[in-house]
């Protein structure tokens, strides 16, 4: 009787605080309305938009109008909330099968950590989606910092793409239909940022993924336009079966330890378990690997994000939205939505490398890269935006979550302000390749020019712009600056700061190309560019507000320039700190990491400022026209070569940045001697490479491949055949056949079953 | 009355559907002989339902009833379009899809 007295107590019963609630504000419980009403207006619009008198593009900005407040009067809620609530919160109960002596531990002092003194509550509103086998599934929203926070982003963005199309794609002719599912997309993202339970957020992530299609695919009759779509869904369908199996492996693993359930899908108790360290470290690892699939996939991480520069076949708003605030940002969004399953299972704190924050500062690198090869303006953007959702899940991965929320907020509104901007100075040019058809458009498209400017500064990270203060803070949550003093941070993650570090300098540079390309020199194109017109330029200004002051809304703790109530007002009201989310630490900000990385941002600037702005306009003058390049430089010469080899896509980048560092980087009477050298050893060494790997390849071509390759392929081709030739008369077309033959398999197992047992 | 009165029923008929659906060459005859096969399955569930005092044999047949409905509506406008674009519907000579 003792004995059983005492495994009860040890494996007993834990009660686990959740930090969710039931009450709070009626604009917190009630915001399922946000996703609802786009939802409707999708219905309403594709069935009698066609008889609205301004083919339903009315309803559409309306509705998303009115989304917008609903959004800022939730966020509004959420400050008061996150302070002010400490009304009744919902604990679980939870057996702990397999104690290890200190779970019930890590749950109680739960909720007392991080940077921020006092814990806040989600608020929680569910109702019975469906019952199956004793099972049920609920449906709700989960309000919190995070969710409240894209609300806003996305009902903005959308609202800016929505008034910035009526005149873009005015006189198209499925503009009913545009509108209709960019209805629908704006939907099925804020259904998603609000979902309660993984099966919901599973759910409006393929819708994403559905509205995408349609939308990248908007101009299918075109054939390239239809690839795109299909490349860009089944690419992402790729990811989903890691999502799919992921939410499965965290279904069952919570049910394990729940004492009365099969298992669970909520979002919050998922995490609140993986948080206190009762879900087995293997299944955390196993889902987390899933997850990071879906992630790779729909945000376009390295080596899943091929489809990302091709979905800029669709029109240009769409572009804007889907790179700035709805689909992209997903799988940011739902790693920081079950950090507490990713921070346990790929164990971020204290540690200097792991599997989230690789890809994430590979892809970093690999997008900035290929962004210097582009002719195309919307795929520079394209790969500007890889390379910055690198860097977001790259912030993830070194557990700077906050900083990783942060720059995904100012990312979206300088972000669609490029997109917004590149798709005005495309539709005044009718092209998007910014060798042939743009250039010198500062003089007449200048609301343009400005916005794009700003935009780039933001997006490059010059203080005090948006994107300084979010780039800088993903660079100090690193953790791997020491110089003068480290910052902390949950671990030393040197290799992503370097990542991080070179990254800044990539992004400065080949904005200054875009830039250059796009608005400096002479007009390149046909016909007459003219500015836009004000339901283009209007939305442009706001977002290259947005860009500019953005970044203010988290100044560094600590920064003695703010007074103390402006410092960290961000992470304070999006970051929760609740039992579903893992405690972090912070790190602290230093001044000496923010000057470093100022002065990486403006080396960037200054090297391809000067290739472009002194060395490409003074051949462009000898030259009689406008160049878009240095007709000797090391770029022109390689192009048969470039076909086909990625290693010579790399080469490419290689030469801007050779040319750009070693000659830029050594001003003054150095710099020809420096360009002599790049000319004369390191384009004779890349030469050498180049000539080596041809005549390697054709070796390999002429002994490796014609014989093995080619013989094992033409072997297995005829064996196929001759099995095929055999197999082929059972293929009578006769379904009776195929019939009796069911019948006869099924006639043999059951005379098996009947003799097995 | 003993369960394997009702077993070999449903072995019988089952065994007239099998004969029906390999051997007639009228779709709609086919159909019907599908339709056998159901139902000697549902006399199996009826049957084990009755004599093992559990209701989930019963209320399964409903649901094969429902749902063979259903597949006999699909398969008659499956019938009624291969007639009109082959004006016949024996299945040995419909053999489109022969490799």
């Amino acid at each position: 009787m003792v004995t059983d007295l005492l495994v009860l107590a040890a494996g007993g019963a834990v009660d686990l605080p959740l930090g969710i609630t039931e009450g709070g504000n009626w604009f917190l419980r009630n915001a399922w309305l946000i996703p609802l009403l786009p939802a409707l207006s999708f219905v309403v619009i594709l069935f009698f938009g066609k008889r609205m008198p301004r083919g339903g593009s009315e309803l559409g900005i309306a509705v998303l109008g009115i989304a917008f407040v609903l959004a800022l009067l939730t966020g509004a809620a959420w400050i008061g909330h996150r302070d002010n609530y400490h009304g009744d919160e919902i604990h679980r109960a939870v057996v702990v099968v397999d104690d290890g002596g200190h779970s019930g531990a890590d749950a109680a002092d739960h909720g007392s950590g991080g940077g921020h003194a006092e814990q806040s509550l989600a608020v929680v509103n569910t109702v019975t989606w469906f019952q199956a086998g004793g099972v049920e599934f609920s449906v709700g929203t989960l309000v919190d910092g995070p969710a409240v926070m894209m609300l806003i982003v996305v009902t903005l963005v959308s609202l800016l793409v929505h008034v910035y199309s009526t005149e873009y794609i005015q006189d198209d002719r499925r503009y009913t239909h545009f509108f209709a599912f960019l209805s629908l997309f704006s939907a099925s993202m804020l259904m998603l940022v609000i979902s309660e339970n993984t099966l919901q957020l599973l759910t409006s992530w393929e819708l994403v993924g559905v509205c995408s299609f349609v939308l990248i695919g908007h101009w299918w009759e075109e054939k390239p336009n239809s690839d795109a779509a299909l490349k860009a869904f089944l690419t992402n369908r790729v990811g989903d079966m890691g999502l799919i199996v992921g939410v499965s492996i965290l279904f069952f693993s919570v049910g394990s330890v729940l004492p009365d359930r099969f298992g669970s899908f909520s979002i919050a108790e998922t995490n609140a378990l993986a948080s206190a360290g009762m879900l087995p470290q293997t299944a955390l690892l196993v889902a987390a690997c899933c997850l990071m699939a879906a992630v790779m996939s729909k945000s376009g991480q390295f080596f899943l994000h091929t489809w990302l520069p091709d979905a800029m076949a669709g029109p240009t708003p769409v572009s804007a939205l889907i790179h700035a605030a709805t689909m992209v940002v997903a799988g940011v969004y739902m790693i920081a939505r079950l950090y507490g399953v990713f921070f346990e299972g790929l164990s971020i704190g204290g540690s200097s490398i792991n599997l989230m924050a690789v890809i994430g500062g590979i892809t970093t690198l690999v997008g900035a890269c290929l962004a210097f090869v582009q002719r195309d303006i919307k795929k520079v953007l394209a790969y500007s935006t890889i390379s910055q959702l690198g860097y977001m899940v790259m912030a993830l991965g070194v557990g700077a979550w906050t900083a990783a929320m942060f720059h995904l907020f100012t990312h979206a509104f300088f972000k669609a302000c490029l997109f917004l901007g590149s798709g005005s100075a495309a539709h005044a040019v009718h092209g998007f390749d910014m060798k042939s058809d743009m250039g010198g458009l500062r003089k007449v498209m200048p609301h343009t020019y400005r916005t794009f400017v700003i935009a780039s500064i933001a997006l490059a990270g010059l203080p005090p712009f948006a994107g300084f203060w979010s780039k800088d803070e993903i660079l100090v949550g690193t953790g791997g600056w020491g110089l003068f003093g480290g910052t902390g941070g949950n671990g030393a993650y040197t290799l992503m700061l370097v990542m991080g570090m070179v990254t800044a300098a990539l992004t400065a540079a080949y904005m200054t190309r875009c830039v250059y390309l796009t608005f400096f020199g002479e007009f390149r194109g046909h016909g007459e560019p003219h500015e836009s017109g004000r339901r283009i330029t209007v939305p442009l200004w706001i977002l290259a507000g947005l860009a500019v002051g953005a970044g203010l809304l988290n100044m560094p703790s600590g920064f003695q320039l703010a007074p103390g109530s402006m410092q960290e007002r961000f992470g304070h009201v999006v970051e929760p700190v609740a039992g579903y989310f893992p405690v972090i630490s912070h790190a602290g900000p230093s001044w000496s990491l923010a000057i470093a990385s100022t002065l990486v941002v403006l080396t960037g600037f200054a090297v391809a400022g000067w290739y472009y702005f002194v060395r490409v306009e003074a051949a462009s003058a000898a030259a009689g026209r406008s160049l878009t390049e240095l007709p000797d430089g090391p770029t022109s010469r390689y192009a048969l070569a470039r076909m086909g080899h990625t290693f010579l896509v790399n080469k490419y980048y290689l030469d801007h940045l050779y040319t750009g560092i070693v000659a830029g980087g050594t001003k003054g009477p150095v710099a020809a001697a420096a360009y002599r050298f790049d000319q004369r050893v390191i384009d004779r060494g890349v030469d050498l490479v180049g000539e080596t790997a041809v005549s390697a390849g054709r070796a390999v071509y002429d002994k490796v491949d014609q014989m093995v390759v080619d013989g094992v392929v033409n072997a297995s081709g005829r064996v196929a055949l001759d099995t095929g030739g055999k197999l082929r008369k059972i293929q009578s077309g006769r379904i009776q056949d195929y019939a009796a033959i069911l019948f006869a398999a099924a006639t043999v197992l059951a005379g098996i079953l009947i003799v097995i047992v | 009355m003993f369960l394997n009165q009702f077993l070999l029923l449903s072995a019988a008929l089952f065994a007239i559907g099998v004969y029906g659906v390999l051997a007639r060459r009228n779709g709609v005859l086919v159909l019907m002989s599908i339709e056998l096969i159901l139902n000697a399955v549902n006399i199996n569930l009826v049957a084990f339902a009755a004599f093992g005092n559990s209701l989930a044999g019963e209320v399964f047949t409903l649901f094969v009833i429902a749902i063979a409905a259903a597949e006999v509506g699909v398969g008659l406008a499956m019938v009624l379009l291969l007639y009109r674009n082959s004006r016949n519907i024996d299945l040995s000579r419909i053999d489109l899809m022969r490799g």
